[in-house]
């Protein structure tokens, strides 16, 4: 069954040439059964490769398959070969199984749209993009699925190119995300030069075998590249901005790519490079504080957006920060399960916040909202899932996968990341119930207009909200404290860590606190219930405070709802100096120094020709008199080389 | 006795002859029969040479040398020809538009 691999690949690019090449002359139902089937045949040759590797025995749960060899240039070799081990078989369960979801759904929200089969060829190269990411066996090929998905993003953020703020969102997107693609290349070069190899097998190996000390500065070097990349994708600090802009496209875009899938590949790669990163702690240090600083950071932003996307992407961002978080503190467990729980309610968010906007025809201001639940029964039950599983509460997803985030941070980390833990997971709970509150409950705001057309949305919508209400209910049972499925699974992957290294004493260390989890789970849920019954006083019972808050806090608040400036100081740090850079380089090196060489260098043959056509006469005479000249010369030559 | 170097100083002044010849007259024909000249002087060295060193390389060349004068001679008559159709004149001089 694990031979089958390569079809996982194949489908979904069958899916976007069929609609790229002839999308257009397709009826739209054609181009949507296309596009679902092909990641629906994905999804099932993923569930049987995924069978395949349960059936092996633990330790042996590495499947690699050569397609044939892509470039050999002396000692440098890349195949395009696939590599199945457990983690990536979790990843191609959650990107196809979550993306087939997102097909479905986007079948009915994009229905009206005039550039369906477009959308379905870029939605489908994704897919493939983000398969090629997490199935390559070697970093040269995750990078090209890396930079694909990159691609993809940027097609699907503009892909309303119309609207000028569209196409500008996109472009800042790829701008951003070639900042951080920059080191992930660099680093992979110095891979090559230190490892003589770019293969994971190759390379895991070498690293495991004591090639490089702890802490070496080959290593932390290579590893602070490949995080750059990381900071880039995963939208971390700092470079995070990209994301929130990148709520332009359309919404089930912006669940697949900018919360359930491309933005974890971040967080997947830390995860692949396990051995790595554990070998040098200092890298790990920085994973770890951008990671809590990028989830306390980007959570308090979202806690005055008004726009329902917005908060959505602040919040992913946050989430992010809680994944890397768990990597850096050297739980990659803790962050694959939380990758993998915040794929299902994330999506289910975002899908749910597209059947608002979509009920609310193209309304994404809150403000403008409320009292929503009534008019579309299941978004809310749905939606509702899905901030329950976001705020942490038990029994659901986000809970399990939360606090085994929390719980490691203190046990492997320190008191420093435990509480901006605990403080971030506080501020999720508010936001997100802040969120579902200014929505659905209190009086509508909305005007007459678009109250006639408030409509529940069609099948093809609601049933994608189901399924992921119930995963997001039921994922986090994979990873109950005690019965853990999910970490006895990944432990091939993340098993050899630290047996090598000093680090093994930090991990034993991990079992003397395994008495405290429920202590830790009890204030964890305090905390989150507190959220939300800070969310519930301030925008149910009292509605009029917040405004009487903003006003007493008026410069957190605009800070806050201002991003913290960020954006603005980019703008003037980075875009304006580099414009007047560009200018410079423009008017002075290029047209004055480049130009003007080039130019000189054709006026000066131009004198040359003008003084040398006067040999040109025309009269044979002349000619032959070169002749002449020129033998005379070469035989005085030969006589005086003699 | 006539030496090679008699030979060999009768092949220079004559080749030297054409060289001049070819620089200084006008008329086409007269350059023509200058190069054919030159051509003949180094025909003379040839012989002298093979006779010289006793090898029928040299005046096997001869052969060659004169197959491809009379192949030049048909070339450059006709273009003669067809340049005096043209222009009423064989004079170098007055075919010089071949020039920038």
């Amino acid at each position: 069954m694990l031979n089958l691999v390569a079809l996982i690949l194949l489908f979904p690019l069958i899916g976007t040439v069929i609609n790229g090449l002839a999308g257009k002359r397709l009826k739209k139902e054609t181009v949507g059964y296309i596009a679902c089937g092909a990641i629906g045949l994905s999804f099932l040759v993923s569930i049987l490769v995924f069978c395949g590797l349960l059936l092996l025995p633990p330790q042996e749960r590495l499947f690699e398959k050569e397609l044939f060899s892509w470039i050999e240039s002396g000692s440098f070799k890349a195949a395009a070969g696939l590599q199945v081990d457990p983690l990536s078989g979790i990843m191609i369960l959650i990107v196809t199984g979550v993306g087939l979801l997102i097909h479905i759904y986007s079948t009915g929200y994009m229905h009206e749209d005039k550039g369906y089969h477009r959308y379905f060829c870029y939605l489908n190269l994704f897919t493939f993009s983000m398969l090629l990411l997490v199935l390559g066996n070697n970093f040269l090929l995750m990078f090209i699925g890396w930079e694909a998905v990159g691609l993809c993003s940027y097609l699907l953020i503009g892909f309303w190119y119309n609207k000028k703020s569209a196409s500008n969102a996109a472009k800042k997107a790829f701008i951003v995300n070639r900042v951080g693609d920059f080191g992930f290349i660099l680093g992979i070069m110095l891979i090559f030069l230190s490892f003589r190899s770019i293969d994971f097998t190759e390379v895991f190996h070498a690293a495991s075998q004591g090639t490089f000390a702890v802490g070496s500065f080959a290593l932390t070097l290579i590893t602070l590249l490949l995080f750059m990349g990381a900071t880039g994708k995963s939208a971390q600090i700092p470079l995070y901005t990209w994301l929130p802009d990148a709520m332009e496209g359309p919404t089930p875009v912006s669940a697949l790519i900018h919360a359930a899938t491309m933005v974890t590949a971040g967080v997947y790669m830390i995860a692949r490079c396990n051995i790595l990163y554990m070998l040098s702690p200092f890298t790990m240090t920085i994973v770890a504080s951008i990671g809590a600083v990028t989830a306390l950071f980007a959570a308090s932003i979202g806690l005055v957006q008004n726009d329902i996307k917005r908060v959505l992407a602040y919040s992913t961002i946050s989430q992010l920060g809680y994944m890397f978080l768990a990597c850096g503190v050297g739980a990659f467990t803790a962050g694959i399960f939380h990758l993998m729980t915040h794929a299902f309610f994330k999506a289910l968010l975002f899908l749910g916040s597209g059947s608002v906007i979509h009920a609310m025809s193209g309304e994404q201001d809150m403000r403008k909202m409320g009292g929503l639940r009534r008019h579309i029964p299941i978004t809310y039950k749905t939606f509702l899932i899905g901030t329950i599983a976001i705020a942490g509460i038990p029994p659901f997803a986000g809970f399990f996968s939360k606090d085994e985030i929390v719980l490691e941070s203190l046990a492997r980390g320190n008191f420093f990341y435990w509480s901006i833990a605990i403080v971030t997971s506080l501020f999720t709970a508010f936001y997100m119930f802040r969120l579902l509150f200014i929505t659905f409950h209190g009086k509508s705001r909305a005007d007459h207009h678009v109250m006639e057309h408030l409509h529940e949305s069609p099948k093809s919508m609601t049933f994608p909200l189901m399924v992921l209400a119930g995963l997001s209910s039921l994922g986090g049972f994979l990873g109950i404290p005690g019965a853990n499925i999910m970490s006895h699974f990944l432990a091939p992957v993340f098993g050899e860590q630290g047996h090598h290294t000093e680090i093994s004493g930090r991990e034993a260390g991990v079992h003397h606190s395994e008495g405290h989890p429920y202590l830790m789970m009890i204030i964890s849920t305090a905390i989150a219930i507190l959220g939300i019954f800070i969310a519930y006083h301030l925008y149910v019972k009292k509605p009029e405070l917040p405004k009487i808050l903003a006003e007493r806090f008026r410069f957190i608040y605009k800070l806050l709802l201002n991003k913290y400036y960020v954006d603005e100081m980019y703008d003037i740090l980075f875009v304006k100096s580099l414009k007047k850079i560009s200018v410079m380089l423009w008017k002075h090196v290029d047209t004055q120094i480049i130009d003007g060489s080039v130019n000189g260098v054709a006026r000066l043959i131009g004198r040359f020709g003008d003084i040398l056509r006067f040999l040109q006469t025309g009269y044979v005479r002349n000619y032959a008199f070169y002749i002449v000249l020129g033998c005379i010369f070469v035989i005085v030559l030969t006589a005086l080389g003699k | 006795m006539i030496t090679l170097t008699h030979y060999l100083v009768l092949s220079a002044i004559l080749f030297t002859l054409g060289v001049i010849g070819v620089l200084i007259r006008r008329n086409a024909i007269i350059i023509f029969m200058c190069i054919e000249l030159m051509l003949n002087a180094v025909n003379i060295s040839f012989v002298a040479c093979a006779h010289y060193l006793n090898s029928m390389q040299g005046q096997l060349f001869v052969f060659f040398t004169m197959t491809v004068a009379a192949a030049e001679a048909a070339v450059g008559l006709a273009i003669i020809v067809a340049v005096f159709r043209n222009k009423e004149t064989v004079n170098i001089d007055d075919i010089n538009i071949m020039k920038w």
